[in-house]
């Protein structure tokens, strides 16, 4: 990794190198399948060397873990009024800390709506998150993340502003990499297809991850598609595509960071698909137990992705219930303040609505503009 | 622009210069004068776009700066905006407007409102360029007019040239906008005239109408291919002893209503000139301003001349459809009358 730029760590985390050898476990019609832990956090293949130390492991349980009392804080707030619609991204937190961890600074994601792990990684605030969906367009507005897309919600529309961000990446000689997720849903929109197709016949720098959570509001995987596997869609574009384990943390980390390793070192993008399940709703607006069994979500629950890294680290003897206790404490805490400096946040002025349209307004927008602040003052 | 930059671009006299190399100047020219300036999309390279608008400009500035896309629209408008985002400065071209309709997601979702929505702190300057408008026989999904659509969009400048002058200066402010500009571009005067230009950078200004006659009669308002009849009508109307104040809009959105309210508060008279179809048009849009702003004003109410509410007909009947110069004689005498 000494050719590599000097990453910006945090005090817990440390560098995760790529392994030589793949962990993998089985190939579905030459698409390859990895997983590196059962659900009882045991090994099911040789561990990476990475996965055998304390801080890689507790830096990746951690953001998982604010994602989920985060989320836990979001949905309650939507219910007493307190939030806009919501989505949550229970159950499918592990994709994002993979992502987030394996990113390096200058890389810019593209997340969808349930990526809040990986945006949390790259410095957006869980205060941001909540404005957005409280909102507030100060929540796109990152403090601390000055190159990172928002939130995207047309399915699949931000995946060609990936593409076009890797060749920026690519045209001016940069060792950087963009990163899109998207869900299973988005797989079926030419947005897509066009976008990995040029990915392939440009070369570029930009890794695909699939959040496969089984449902796209109330259409599940089975019908979205006939394809096998959703990873199968890289075959067309001619670029290299995988399943992974979207449970299992060490394997994603494993994966994704691979593909991005790839892609910096100008060997083209990849298409990752990893399994997981949507253990909500879709978002807060929507019932799923009027097209989902709920056995069928119950079931589920035993692949939790935090219960599986728990339990190895358990076994590896990193984790104590202490270490638990203390680190579910500290972030119910952070979560509270995040939502206190939520709910204290005025609302945008009413000329924010023309302020940031154009770089500077129009003449023949400052009569609406004039209209809008008396109408305010008059109402206000 | 640094002075090593300057000495290296030869300013000079270009002679009877039509609209499309008119583009192809003004890309070259900021092409060379800025690194970041991009074009991408579909047979733009090799080829040098099927009207010839890029043609040489893969062979001097390379297929990295001079990208030739897969067939894919969507990817095209949405590549533009992820390299925006990281301050290149795309030009996009779309092969014809009749293929544009699928960049509208990326264009309504994502170009105009990647500012607003960031609160600045990503922005998208970008331009998309298409050909468009009818006259040319061309296929079916070749020759409509559809520049309304995207006049509605927030956030968002629509420009049309109307001569090679305002083609090269009007393009040069596009690319240098620090916002997404559509630049619509009427094909079928694409060769039709040709003046001398000086390839020497200087932009026109957007957001403003030009004025390209003056008269105290009535006041005709038009763009694109359409100044071209109109500015024939003006003619023939002058020839009856009527003169006609004949203004350009070249960027429709946002619509600099002032020059046509002062216009009209000296002629009384409107009449309003597009090859696009009536309801809704940007005639419709002028013509409510011209209600609001400046009733007391008109002598006669305002006239659309414009192509019907509609399907495109085929190229057989495409002259029928568009407006022409005796349609827009008849409209302004009309006014006259009262």
């Amino acid at each position: 990794m000494s050719h590599l730029k000097p990453r910006l760590l945090k005090p817990d985390q440390e560098e995760v190198a790529p392994q030589t050898e793949p962990v993998k476990t089985y190939r579905v019609r030459g698409i390859p399948y990895f997983q590196v832990l059962n659900n009882d956090g045991q090994p099911v293949v040789e561990l990476p060397d990475w996965a055998q130390r304390k801080n890689p492991l507790v830096a990746l349980y951690k953001v998982m873990l604010k994602t989920r009392l985060f989320d836990q804080k979001a949905v309650a707030l939507q219910r007493r009024g307190q939030l806009g619609t919501y989505a949550s991204s229970l159950g499918q937190e592990a994709i994002g800390a993979a992502i987030g961890c394996s990113m390096q600074t200058d890389d810019v994601l593209f997340p969808a709506y349930r990526e809040y792990a990986a945006q949390f990684s790259r410095g957006v605030s869980m205060t941001e998150i909540l404005l957005y969906w409280g909102g507030n367009e100060q929540g796109m507005n990152f403090q601390h993340q000055d190159k990172d897309f928002p939130i995207c919600v047309p399915i699949a529309s931000h995946v060609p502003h990936a593409a076009g961000t890797a060749y920026a990446m690519k045209y001016r000689g940069q060792r950087r990499v963009a990163v899109c997720v998207f869900g299973d849903g988005a797989t079926s929109k030419g947005d897509f297809y066009e976008a990995l197709n040029a990915a392939g016949s440009m070369d570029l720098p930009l890794v695909f991850v699939i959040n496969n959570n089984q449902w796209a509001i109330s259409f599940s995987r089975k019908h979205q598609s006939k394809a096998l596997t959703l990873a199968h869609k890289s075959v067309a574009a001619g670029i290299p595509g995988e399943q992974v384990d979207g449970n299992d943390v060490i394997a994603l980390r494993q994966r994704i960071g691979r593909a991005l390793e790839n892609a910096r070192d100008g060997r083209g993008p990849t298409l990752i698909e990893a399994l997981t399940y949507r253990l909500c709703d879709h978002t807060t607006a929507d019932n799923a137990d009027r097209y989902r069994d709920s056995e069928e979500v119950k079931k589920q629950w035993v692949n939790d992705p935090l219960v599986r890294l728990r339990k190895h680290m358990q076994l590896l003897g990193f984790w104590s219930d202490q270490e638990e206790k203390d680190l579910n404490s500290r972030y119910l805490v952070e979560v509270e303040q995040a939502t206190r400096a939520y709910l204290q946040t005025p609302p945008q002025p009413i000329s924010s609505m023309f302020d940031y349209l154009y770089k500077s307004l129009p003449d023949a927008l400052n009569e609406q503009r004039s209209a809008a602040m008396d109408q305010g003052h008059q109402s206000g | 622009m640094s002075n090593e930059v300057q000495r290296w671009i030869k300013v000079t006299k270009v002679a009877k210069t039509t609209l499309v190399d008119a583009i192809n100047l003004a890309l070259a020219y900021e092409m060379a004068a800025d690194p970041d300036v991009v074009l991408l999309g579909e047979d733009i390279g090799v080829n040098g776009g099927v009207f010839r608008a890029t043609d040489g400009l893969q062979k001097t500035f390379g297929s990295q700066r001079v990208i030739d896309t897969p067939l894919s629209e969507t990817l095209i408008a949405g590549m533009a905006i992820g390299m925006a985002a990281e301050r290149l400065k795309p030009v996009a071209e779309i092969q014809f407007m009749g293929f544009i309709y699928s960049v509208i997601d990326q264009i309504i979702n994502h170009a105009t409102r990647l500012r607003n929505r960031t609160r600045g702190r990503l922005s998208c300057p970008m331009v998309l360029r298409a050909p468009f408008g009818s006259g040319i026989h061309a296929p079916e999904h070749h020759s409509e007019s559809t520049e309304a659509l995207f006049a509605h969009i927030p956030g968002l400048r629509v420009v049309i040239p109307s001569s090679p002058g305002r083609g090269y200066g009007l393009l040069l402010a596009a690319i240098r906008d620090p916002d997404p500009v559509i630049f619509l571009e009427p094909k079928r005067i694409y060769r039709l005239h040709k003046q001398d230009i000086e390839d020497d950078g200087q932009a026109l200004p957007l957001d403003t109408c030009f004025l390209l006659r003056e008269g105290q009669d009535v006041t005709l308002v038009s763009w694109g291919a359409m100044i071209h009849e109109t500015i024939t009508a003006a003619e023939q109307l002058a020839a009856m002893g009527m003169q006609s104040e004949v203004i350009d809009v070249a960027t429709l959105k946002p619509l600099d209503m002032q020059t046509i309210l002062d216009s009209v508060a000296k002629t009384g008279r409107c009449v309003i000139i597009h090859e696009a179809a009536r309801t809704c048009g940007i005639g419709a849009e002028i013509a409510a301003q011209l209600a609001e702003k400046g009733l007391m004003s008109l002598f006669a109410p305002v006239e659309r001349v414009t192509g019907f509410d509609t399907v495109m007909p085929l190229f057989q009947l495409e002259k029928e459809y568009m407006p022409n110069v005796d349609r827009i004689v008849a409209a302004a005498k009309r006014t006259l009358e009262n």
